[in-house]
Parts: structure tokens; sequence; C-alpha cells
């Protein structure tokens, strides 16, 4: 059954092998050079760098020099399918996944119409049937229209193929409603992820509430809106046994909330974005819209509470919660802009750059949480390991390149790392066994290999 | 470094003079004297000082910054004090002898006199400078000179004042060296 | 020397000397505005467009005649009745301005960052005439202006600013200007309405008008109806009765200060405003000389295309 919770275009099977590139895997306890073979979408074989014979019909890449990392799992993205398709598509948004390494993605239920009944559900896999270039899962709503009143069918809505559910973009502000939820979700399984927030905290709050808000006198959110809420769920769960997985976290508060819930025994976990473990409220001194989001970027001393978080596992998985806007959204002052950022394209390179390179995080710490929101989810999305379809992702750690410079895989434009000079840049990504993603650069020197055959199945910009 | 053209006693002598010859002109006396910020309105008081000896009633003085009225702001930096303009006397009916340092193109004194204009209809306007160094663009003519000092245009004509300067003389300064090209306008 | 420009969008453009010589050319147009004929013809042919989102008599007008003063063609164009009503963006707005070629552009927003945006999106230099709750910086300078007229140097000035802080954008620009210039400053209000972390401006923060005494200068910010409504203050009574400047709290050296429009009865008592200690008078005056100093420095001034000497 939960094979049926991931849908996506079927491509054709890679037959590829990657040479010599280094393999770190933590969940296959990889981490050292192999070559990679792989024969109808599968892992064929794994053996020492320059052992494996070149595969017949198949391509080589020389990857020496190279990672080679399990392609990421990002369980928290905004398509805007259905009703929004001018900020991005199905097609767009996997295209964009597949650009950043990632081989899967769970898209999120705030959509026009929301996601609340099963026949927008099903009308969705079919779109995902024709157009997504990586599998996606879906969330579906936790109340009708995101009204946070009346449940939706839940069970309906499993049976449809939704991975769990989620109110994301709004809290469930009634905690009757969630209990209701929570004790709902024994009957039809699936994750209930929450978006926390005390609108009667954040009110018409555009940014972190601290020193920066009192200088440029716009309203502030303070971490209590998101920690209060954490904490009162995180204790509705416990009581109710239920599994609640907290989104986008933002402040050491809530950190301290959901380490206090694990420790008590609940079946919680947490997620951490990438802008929020790399920038500060500091960066919104420009009144860039960029830098405005939900939950908003806060103080250093949240920086470093989420990142030392991640590495305690503690927050289990980074979501990059990509939130496409159209540029004239968000060319407008910054409290009329609309909240969010895209991260799909950026996520591995922002977090290489700003903390292993920086030697905050350890790399395989990094590639472990990038991946670990499928098992959060229940997603069968496999190692690196023989018999295995492969999930993959090459990247080259020394190649920098200028975020937005070649434009987006994204139909839209809205990322907080637009114009900064990044390191690891991804090479060529495999979404459950087909080829998702080369970048241009990197196919037209493939083809110029005198071993490779023609590349019509390689996606290319 | 430069030529002095004028010393100490030069320039008291040649100030006294002037002062008569603005005495004679206007010999009923209905004359206010205005100068030219910086150094026009330093020879301005001295000229008063010294017209005040031989005219009755005293005669006015007043000054002014011309920098609201100058045409050639691309040319000139912005000076680096900031002054302002004086007149506090009525401007109708009198003869206003406008001072300056140095009478060169003339757009300075263009700009005086449509300023003074601003405050009100003097009956004529006469221009006193210390020195002519000649190269017109406007037709502008003083009607009392210290000295006319031919020069040419990579020249430069310095006329200092005890009162900013720290001493009294005019010289004249090569600014260049023959083979520099003239300076072009630059970005500030 | 200083620089000036290319835009004025925050006090934090200006260092104290910028701000001084700013003082100064204004004391200069100040003598303008005394004379028969009120006009200089400094900005002869240049266009300045004054756009504005929202209501303002004072400084819209203030800023209309200190253009005019400067003999340039102003266009405004007021939020209401203009194509910007009819949905028409900030950004699209901006850049059919740019037909009228102008000089400046002077814009006032409900929006914090509006006129940095702006800049972005034009040649023109740009003045921040009010964002949201973020900067006035013209009105810190008429400020300072004013101050330095009666006082002198500002250094060592205790100036206390009293009132709804939060929603204040004159009192950020204040804060800054009045630091800048050497003054010690203290914001005091109910506490729903003084920003956490306010102290990061560079001033101290008090709840009660208890050391009101300290201060060489009162200045004295709108209380808005809408405060009460919100809940930010419980009644117009109680905040009147802990916070309304009246003559009884003034020592008799204290200077008094108001942005305008004054709400007579609520943040200051009929008698402080027409006390001789209020210098409200003098700061509308100063409104148009400083606003013609500004357009003067950033049109003309130190960032004009030079040859050095």
């Amino acid at each position: 059954m939960s094979s049926e919770r991931l849908f996506h275009r079927a491509g054709r099977p890679a037959e590829l092998l990657i040479r010599g590139a280094y393999v770190l895997d933590p969940r296959a306890g990889l981490d050292e050079p192999h070559d990679v073979l792989i024969r109808a979408g599968c892992i064929a074989e794994l053996g020492s760098p320059g052992s494996l014979p070149a595969p017949e019909g198949g391509e080589t890449i020389e990857a020496a020099g190279k990672h080679l990392f399990p392609g990421f799992v990002d369980p928290h993205v905004h398509l805007r399918t259905p009703g929004q398709e001018y900020k991005e598509s199905i097609d767009t948004g996997t295209a964009a996944a597949a650009a950043g390494g990632f081989c899967a993605v769970i898209a999120m239920p705030n959509t026009d119409p929301v996601v609340d009944e099963a026949p927008v559900l099903r009308s969705l896999v079919e779109t995902a049937r024709r157009q997504a270039r990586v599998p996606v899962g879906f969330l579906a709503s936790i109340t009708r229209g995101l009204d946070g009143d009346e449940l939706t069918e839940m069970a309906e809505l499993r049976d449809a193929g939704a991975l769990g559910f989620t109110d994301d973009g709004k809290p469930v502000v009634s905690a009757g409603v969630l209990r209701k939820a929570l004790q709902y979700q024994r009957l039809c399984g699936g994750v209930i992820s929450l978006h926390e927030e005390d609108p009667e905290l954040s009110r018409d709050g555009a940014m972190h509430e601290g020193a920066v808000s009192a200088r440029l006198g716009i309203a502030g959110i303070p971490s209590l809106s998101e920690s209060t809420m954490v904490a009162r769920d995180a204790a509705l769960a416990a009581y109710e046994g239920a599994r609640v997985h907290f989104q986008h976290l933002s402040c050491v508060e809530s950190v301290q909330a959901l380490a206090q819930a694990k420790r008590a025994g609940a079946s919680v976990s947490g997620e951490v974005c990438p802008h929020h473990l790399t920038l500060t409220d500091d960066i919104v001194r420009t009144l860039d819209s960029r830098f405005k989001m939900n939950p908003p970027l806060r103080a250093e001393s949240d920086r470093r509470a989420l990142v030392e978080a991640l590495k305690a596992g503690v927050i289990d998985c980074v979501a990059t919660d990509h939130a496409p806007h159209a540029g004239h959204e968000k060319e407008v002052p910054f409290e009329q802009a609309p909240m969010g950022t895209t991260g799909l394209e950026t996520a591995f390179a922002a977090l290489f750059t700003e903390l292993v390179m920086t030697g905050e995080l350890a790399l395989d710490t990094v590639i472990e949480r990038m991946t670990a929101g499928a098992a959060l989810y229940g997603l069968p999305v496999a190692p690196i390991a023989p018999s295995r379809l492969a999930n993959l992702c090459l990247v080259d750690l020394d190649a920098r390149f200028e975020v937005g410079a070649e434009g987006y895989m994204s139909r839209s434009a809205n990322s907080c790392f637009h114009g900064r000079t990044l390191h690891g840049k991804v090479l060529l990504t495999v979404a459950a066994g087909t080829v998702a993603y080369t970048s241009r650069t990197f196919a037209e020197a493939l083809a110029k290999t005198p071993l490779s055959g023609a590349a019509d199945h390689l996606t290319t910009r | 470094m430069g030529t002095v053209v004028l010393d100490r006693d030069d320039m008291r002598r040649t100030l006294v003079r002037i002062a008569h010859e603005i005495a004679e002109k206007n010999p009923d006396g209905a004359v206010a004297l205005v100068g030219i910020h910086r150094r026009g309105a330093v020879l301005a008081r001295r000229l008063q000082a010294l017209t005040s000896e031989l005219l009755e009633p005293a005669v006015p003085l007043g000054d002014l910054d011309i920098s609201f009225y100058r045409d050639d702001y691309s040319i000139r930096p912005s000076a680096p004090v900031v002054l302002a303009t004086h007149l506090e006397f009525p401007v109708d009916h009198r003869t206003i002898v406008i001072v300056d340092d140095v009478l060169y193109t003339g757009r300075t004194v263009r700009a005086a006199i449509d300023e003074v204009f601003d405050y009100g209809r003097p009956a004529r306007v006469q221009l006193a400078v210390l020195v002519d160094r000649g190269h017109r663009e406007l037709p502008i003519r003083p009607d009392y000179v210290g000295k006319n000092i031919p020069t040419s245009q990579e020249e430069r004509v310095y006329v200092c004042v005890d009162e900013i300067d720290g001493e009294d003389e005019v010289k004249i300064e090569s600014d260049l060296s023959p083979t520099q090209p003239p300076p072009t306008p630059r970005l500030a | 020397m200083s620089r000036i420009g290319p835009h004025l969008l925050s006090i934090d453009d200006l260092d104290r000397a910028s701000i001084e010589r700013i003082l100064d050319r204004a004391e200069s147009f100040d003598e303008v505005s005394g004379r028969e004929i009120k006009k200089v013809p400094a900005l002869r042919g240049r266009t300045i467009v004054n756009l504005f989102y929202e209501s303002s008599t004072r400084t819209s007008s203030s800023f209309e005649l200190a253009a005019k003063r400067l003999s340039a063609d102003v266009v405004s164009i007021r939020s209401q009745g203009s194509s910007v009503d009819k949905g028409e963006s900030l950004k699209d707005t901006v850049q059919t301005l740019s037909a009228y070629d102008p000089a400046a552009i002077v814009i006032r927003s409900p929006y914090a960052g509006a006129a940095g945006l702006v800049a972005r999106w034009t040649p023109a230099a740009v003045i921040n005439a009010g964002d949201g709750k973020h900067e006035h910086p013209t009105q810190a300078l008429l400020d300072v202006f004013t101050l330095r007229r009666r006082l002198g140097a500002l250094d060592g000035t205790n100036i206390w600013i009293v009132g709804d802080l939060l929603h204040s954008r004159v009192a950020r620009s204040d804060i800054l200007a009045f630091t800048r210039m050497g003054a010690t400053v203290t914001v005091c209000g109910p506490p729903t309405l003084i920003p956490r972390e306010i102290e990061a401006l560079g001033c101290r923060a008090a709840t009660t008008l208890e050391r009101l005494g300290e201060a060489d200068v009162v200045y004295v910010l709108r209380m808005q109806q809408e405060r009460m409504r919100d809940s930010f203050v419980p009644s117009l009574r109680e905040y009147a009765a802990r916070y309304q400047i009246t003559p009884e709290r003034l020592l008799p050296g204290q200077l008094l200060m108001h942005p305008g429009p004054v709400n007579r009865g609520v943040e200051l008592s009929g008698e402080a405003i027409d006390s001789p200690q209020a210098l409200i008078g003098a700061q509308v005056r100063a409104g148009v000389a400083v606003r013609m100093a500004v357009l003067y420095e950033l049109l003309v001034g130190s960032t004009s295309l030079a040859a050095v000497a």
C-alpha cells in the first residue's frame, strides 16, 4: 500500500556506470570511493574504483573527485498545484527538486482548491503521473478548506493516496479540533504535520520580534508564538499517543519543547529549513522581501540552537518549505509581500557552504538529515545498496556557482540565496531508477566523451 | 610658488584708489557695497571702511552667496564651507557696487546681478574687482579695476587676504606643465 | 568632505558632518524664505515628483513649497484618485513616472522600505518622506535644525521622547539623529508602546515620567485614537493622567517639541502647546528650509560632477 503513495512520470530505467566517485551514504554505511553500476534502474553492483566494466548500451561517467550521495528527500514543498500554477507546477517544481539532488518530495495541500477531498487528491495524483520528474507524495488537509473547524474525511483521503495531513500555512488553532484529528489518526494512519503559530501572538507580524524589528518599525512575531503551540501540541500528541511532525521549526524555545516531548516518550519529530539554519533577522535590515518567510528568520542564538539540534538529532530532518511566488508579488514593500522562499535548488549547496565548510556540521550529518524525511513518513526510498532502486545524486563539492545567475528550474525566482556564491553543484540526479536531472555543463561534457551514446534520456537545462 | 603681482602695499594702495573712484563716481552717496563670498566679501568690507571716510552717510555693506544662481554646477565643485547671503538694507533705487576679487568669465558676476535683482530694483549696478584677468564669456565689464592682468587659461590667479589666507597678496601660478591635458570632470 | 546622497532614505545615510552641512545649507535657505522674492533658480528646469501614498497636508505641502522655491517643476501624485488606487503597483507607477525624467522623487508610503525599493527602479534621487513606521529623515533633520538654533551644539543635551514609540517613524529617525549629534535620548511611554529592545537604537527606556526633570528637551509624539481601540492603552484618561505633558509637568528651562499635528488635550495640554517653552511653530517653519537644503544637496551640492581643483 505504501508504495502507492509516491507518484511520478515513469521514465527510462537508467543504464549507468558512475566511476570512482566518493560515495557517502550513512544509512548504507558507505564512506569511500566506489564504482556504482546501475542496470535497469537498480543498483547492480558496487565495486572498488576502476573495477567495474562499462555497461553495454549505457553511459559511463568518470566521477573521480566528485561525491555521490543518496538522493535527498524533501518532506515539505509547495507545488502550487492546483490553482496557482503561475508560481509553480508539478513539472517545474519537480524539475527544481531534481536539480537540487532530491529524489522525492512531499507536497502541501494549501492550494486552490485545498486538497481536502479525495477527488482533488486523485486528480493531483494523475497530474503527478503525467508530469512529475521525481516521485511526489501528497499531504491532505486536516480541516476542510483550512478553516480550522471541521475535519476532512481523513480515511478516504488516505485511501486516495495521502501520506498524512497538515493545515500548513496556518496553524490548527483549536486544541479541540486538533485533538479529534489525533484521535482519528488511530483509524486512518498517516503523519499529522503541524505548522505552529499562535495567531493572537503573531497577529500582523512580518518578521522576528527583536532588536531588528524595533529598529525597522515592522510588527514582529515573537518566538513564543511558535514554541507555545509546539508545547501544547506535543502534550496533546503524548496524551493521545499520536504521531506528530513539527514543521519548519525556527527558535530555541521550540527546540527545547521538542526535546522535552521526545524525552517524555511522545512520537514526535521535527524539521528545519536551510534558511533558518544559515540566515538571521539581521539580513532583514535590507528590507528585501526575499527574506520574508513564515516562520521568520530569527536571532543568531536561535540559528545556533537549530544547528545544534539538527546535529544532535533532536530535529530529525531538513525540509525546504519551498514556497514559490511570482516576481510581481514579491517586488513590493516588505510588509506587503507574501511570505516564503524557494529552496529546492539551493538546499544542499547552502548547507554545505554555510555549515559544512565552516565546520559547524559534518558532511555525513547533513546527508543523513537530508534523507531522513523518508523514514519519518514511511516512504520506501532506498539507500545506495545492490539490488535496490537507484536514488542518488552526483555532486561536485569544489564547483562554485552564483545562485540565480543562469535562472532557475523553478518557475519562480524568489530565492533567499539569490546572488550568493555557493559551493556544491549537483551534476546528476537519479530518482526511482530514472535519470531525472543532468546539469547542462555536465551534459555537454558527457556528450564529448568517446564512450557516451546519444544522451536522449538525459534531462538537460 | 608663482609670481606675486601685487604685494601687501600694492593691495592697500589699490583699494584706497578704488574707494576714491567709487566716491567720485557717486557723489550723492546712495551707494551700497555688496561683496561676493568669500574674498569679494572681505574686500567689500575693507572698501566700506575706506569709503566711509569719504562719504556721508556711511555706506551699507552686504554679501552674497551666489551658489543658488550659478550656471556652472557641472564644472565647479560646491564650496566646502556653506555661507549665506546678507542683504539687510533696501536695494530699491540704490547704486549697488558688486565687489569681487577676480573677474574672469563673468559668470559669477552674472549670478550676483540676478541675485541682487531678486531683492529689489536697484537704480544701477556697478562692478569693482581687484583683478581683471580677461577671457570674458559674457558681456560684463568692470567699473573699477585694481589691476589688469592678462593671463592664459592654464594660469590661475590667487587673491590672498589676511582674514582667510593669513597674508595680503595677489599671485599667478601656472596650473599645468605644458604636456599635461586640461583637467577632466570627475564623478564625485 | 562628507558625501550626501545619492538618496536620503534613512538618517543612517548621513554622518554627523553631513547633517551639519545640510543644516548649514538650511540656514541659507531660511534667509531666502525671508526675502520678498522667496525663490532661487538653483533647480530651474528640473522636475521633482511627490508621490504620496498616505494623506498628509503638512509634509507634502512643505516638500512642494521647497521644490518650488528652488524653481523646480513639481508634480504631485496623491493616493486618492490616481491610478495608484486602481491597483497599479508601486513599481509600475515609478516606471511610468520615468516619462517625466524626474531629478528627484519624494515618496511617502504606509510601508517600510518603500523608498528603498523606489531607489532601485529609478535613476532619480529618492527622498523618504515617511515609510511605514520605519523612518522620516527630513522630520528628524528639521527637529535637529530647530534645536541647534535654540541650543547650539547638541552634545550632552538630554532629550526625552514621550508617547507611542512603537508606531512612530519620527521617533526612530529622531533617536538616530539626536544621538548622532551627541545628545542622550530617553524614550518614555506605556510599556505596550515601547518596542522590545528599543535600546539597540542607542537610547534608554522608561515607562513613567518620574525622571522627566532630567531632560533639557521634551519631544512629544502623537497619540492616535486607534491605540485606544486596539487596547495599547486602556483609555484616554489613563494615558493623559500618566503621560500627558502639561506646563505643570515641565520645568521652566525645558524645551517642548512635537512633530505635529497635535492632538490637543491628549498628549499635550492646550496650555503646553501655547507656552513659550514650545518650539512647535519653529519646527514647522524650519520644514521648508530644511527640505530645500536636502533637495539642493542631493541634486546640486556635494554630489555634482566636479573637477577637483
